[in-house]
């Protein structure tokens, strides 16, 4: 127990860069999830084609291999991050959006034809029918799988450990020289962290879930 | 000489020729190497010498990622100095080869492996010090490394110890006694921490990072592997005598295991082993054997 | 769907497509030419140092190839113990018996908020600890278990209320026992309608594997890395390519036989009885990253 107070100072930066690199994260995937969601409903075939293609390939990628090209196979292409922070910001950040992208367009896809066919009658072009009638609406259905994405992106975030950030998990890698018994106490201060934001996003997400079950 | 491993055993045509459980030329030096099995050695009752003697086989501990001492070759089979002392061990103990198993140890498991039993040795480039006898017995040292630094071809930074490391990054791996020691004396370098140091090594040839420390024979195994991308500075600043773990206050075991280590550096055979290994791909001959530390 | 969102291009939006298509195209070319480029600038397209990988002589291609037996064989064994204990961690916490349903929904919720990565190493660390010896194997495949069923049991879960109202009560009102409604009549019929969610958890599960680097299980992402401690860093990029593009093709294999048997069950009639709550409305399977839960359906 009283290892857990010695290293607490060592464990709230771990859990602090945790939370920085999940909220950076989830705001970058949100924007290209997005952006990759309207490519998969556009017009051109092609545009179409680019958005599947991408989430097909991430999607069938772990994690860890991605988290291993932003850090060494970008330099190999002359693009250099500032920092490793920055390379597994931007793993993280493109694994995700293949998620982001798909839970926003099962969102899309529940909002009632109608919708899309009356805006059309009215004339709007594709930009207005999918950004102000039909991506209003399915907001609503898609915040519950966006919160489940955000519960995985915090656990992956703790791959990046092996990646030279120095978040939460990276502690017990650290300490990992100490005796197995204070180990324990660190695994389940780790733990305890990773707890504090998923467990209440959880909750979260399916009080909203119930409140949505109630309004349809 | 820009010879990685591959080129040159496709060179030298000794790629597989009649060799049927390794890749590389390393495995042939190592069969050679072989050292007699003790067929007559006979142990007092009750002793552990005895007992893994009776059963004609013995679990090893050892690192499968450290080129030159322990190294996981593509066939499968561990390779290196560590792995040829624990064949010299198991031989003295009247085991054959084929009752020798190599179990994958990690530095956060190598007590925890000892104390429940799942490895009888560990033989990792497993440094004795007064932390670690609290909970596990050393035999040894069978070799003093000594932490070192590694720079890109060239040593463009200019780094001759660890006083030049200030301001700069530094690699090496997360929870090790080297990134510690850096942590606590040098606290002006730039720490960046992986969890394994062929991620460093990969670093310092994109130039993510100026240096990359850790034990010298470690950092001589990732520059004799890394084509000529790397340099070591060679001027090791601390001291790690290498140990074998067995499990504490097993002092027979330890008597044994110390009088072998010693045998083994006058009839040669430690020699033999690192010329097979470590020597092989640093090209370095043998040092002098370190002297057993009876305590 | 989607096409009910734009009208069907006339004349001039298709030629506007076409520009626009053309220049995307440029651009997508331009950027794999710039990337492909500079892959030659920096020897990583060299000859040699892909020869390395299909010859049979360095035993490359034979150590990946067992690896990827590695990966396959931990992912199935984990893969059918999760499916089991998820299913009756399914039935406990609908278990109308508060001490079952209680302790079970605990459970549940624990695995599914902790990273994987740490209930993998908790398995390898802390298990030795108390005494007992575990292999690397049992480590991974603990760690993989104890996340997968917790996901698993809350899909079983919505699956099993999935199943139309009309059937529980039927089934009530032959005076069935809450235990042989659920074994005759729900679970045969959401297991029927899981089947694609089941499989493209398999993917999920598959990719999971990789972690096994923490508990020095020799998977395929793990050999990668021991060639390349082997032959050295010249072969990093390589290796790893070599790695991720047969993790990619195995799970677009698995991806689209999910698919296929999601076709199939749409036409089954007796899948049918089921309603969509708790499936991807969409062709391909919704997977969560991580394999994270997705109550949403």
């Amino acid at each position: 127990m009283s290892v857990l107070i010695d290293n607490l100072p060592l464990l709230l930066r771990g859990f602090w860069m945790t939370l920085v690199l999940s909220v950076l994260a989830w705001i970058g995937a949100m924007v290209l999830g997005t952006v990759l969601a309207g490519l998969r409903v556009s017009p051109s075939a092609p545009l179409r084609g680019l958005g599947y293609t991408y989430v097909e390939l991430v999607r069938n990628t772990p994690l860890t291999v991605v988290f291993f090209f932003m850090a060494f196979g970008l330099p190999q292409l002359d693009l250099a991050l500032p920092s490793f922070f920055w390379s597994g910001l931007l793993a993280l950040v493109l694994y995700t959006a293949a998620f982001v992208c798909e839970a926003i367009r099962s969102g899309i896809n529940a909002v009632p034809p109608g919708q899309a066919e009356a805006a059309r009658a009215l004339g709007m072009p594709f930009g207005q029918v999918l950004g102000q009638v039909v991506l209003p609406q399915a907001i609503r259905t898609v915040i519950p799988p966006l919160g489940n994405v955000w519960i995985a992106l915090v656990k992956n975030s703790s791959i990046a450990s092996a990646f030279a950030v120095t978040e939460l998990t990276a502690v017990l890698s650290r300490l990992s020289n100490a005796t197995a018994g204070a180990l324990v106490w660190i695994g389940l201060g780790v733990a305890l962290g990773y707890l504090v934001i998923t467990l209440p996003s959880g909750w979260a997400v399916s009080r909203f879930e119930r409140r949505l079950a109630v309004l349809r | 000489m820009r010879i990685t491993r591959y080129a040159a055993a496709l060179a030298a045509g000794v790629v597989l020729a009649g060799c049927s459980s390794s890749a590389g030329d390393q495995a042939a030096d190592q069969a050679e190497n072989t050292v007699a099995v003790e067929t007559e050695a006979s142990f007092a009752a009750g002793t552990t010498m005895a007992e893994l003697n009776e059963a004609g086989s013995i679990t090893i501990g050892t690192k499968f990622d450290q080129p030159g001492f322990g190294l996981l070759n593509p066939s499968g089979t561990p390779e290196g100095f560590d792995v040829e002392m624990g064949k010299i061990i198991a031989a003295k103990l009247g085991i054959p080869e084929d009752g020798v198993e190599f179990v994958e140890t990690v530095s956060a498991n190598r007590e925890a492996f000892i104390q429940n039993g799942t490895v009888d040795l560990v033989i990792a480039t497993y440094t004795i010090n007064d932390a670690r006898k609290q909970v596990v017995d050393f035999a040894g040292p069978y070799y003093t490394a000594g932490q070192d630094i590694m720079v890109a071809a060239g040593n463009p930074e200019g780094i001759a110890g660890p006083d030049d490391l200030a301001g700069k990054n530094v690699c090496s791996v997360e929870g090790s006694t080297p990134a510690e020691n850096i942590r606590t004396n040098y606290p002006q370098a730039q720490l960046t921490l992986f969890d394994v140091y062929s991620k460093c090594a990969d670093a310092l040839a994109n130039g993510q990072v100026d240096a990359v420390t850790t034990d010298n024979v470690i950092l001589t195994g990732l520059v004799a592997n890394g084509g000529d991308a790397f340099e070591l500075v060679g001027n090791p600043f601390t001291e790690e005598p290498y140990g074998i773990g067995l499990t504490k206050d097993d002092t027979e075991f330890r008597n044994f295991l110390n009088d072998v280590l010693e045998e083994s550096f006058e009839d040669g055979s430690w020699e033999a082993a690192w010329d097979a290994t470590a020597g092989a791909i640093t090209g370095t001959p043998a040092p002098e054997p370190p002297a057993v530390d009876r305590y | 769907m989607s096409s009910l969102l734009y009208d069907i291009p006339g004349p001039k939006a298709r030629a506007r497509n076409r520009v626009l298509t053309a220049v995307g195209a440029l651009v997508v070319a331009g950027l794999v030419a710039l990337a492909v480029w500079r892959l030659v600038v920096n020897d990583q397209l060299d000859g040699d140092r892909w020869a390395v990988l299909f010859d049979p002589r360095t035993e490359v291609p034979q150590a990946l190839l067992r690896a990827l037996g590695r990966t396959l064989q931990v992912a199935v064994i984990g893969m059918v113990l999760a499916t089991v204990l998820g299913a009756l961690l399914a039935i406990g916490r609908l278990s109308d018996r508060r001490w079952i349903s209680r302790p079970v929904t605990v459970v549940v919720e624990f695995f599914r908020a902790v990273p994987l990565l740490l209930l993998i190493l908790f398995s390898f660390i802390f298990i030795p600890a108390i005494g007992t010896p575990v292999s690397p194997f049992a480590a991974l495949l603990l760690g993989l278990v104890l996340y997968n069923m917790s996901v698993l049991a809350e899909i079983f879960r919505s699956g099993i209320l999935s199943v139309a109202r009309g059937q529980w009560e039927a089934g009530y009102a032959l005076g069935l026992r809450k235990s042989q409604l659920m074994t005759t009549v729900l679970l045969p019929q959401a297991v029927r309608r899981m089947l694609p969610v089941l499989i493209a958890q398999l993917v999920v599960l598959l990719k999971d594997t990789s972690l096994g680097y923490i508990v020095t299980y020799s998977e395929l992402l793990r050999t990668a890395r021991s060639l390349v401690e082997f032959f050295g860093n010249t072969y990093s990029f390589q290796f790893y390519v070599a790695a991720a593009v047969i993790y990619i093709l195995v799970n677009l294999l698995i991806s689209s036989i999910a698919r296929l048997v999601e076709r199939r069950t749409r036409k089954d009639r007796k899948a049918r009885a089921v309603g969509p709550v708790g499936l991807p409305d969409e062709i391909t399977p919704v997977v969560v990253p991580g394999g994270g839960p997705d109550r949403s359906r």
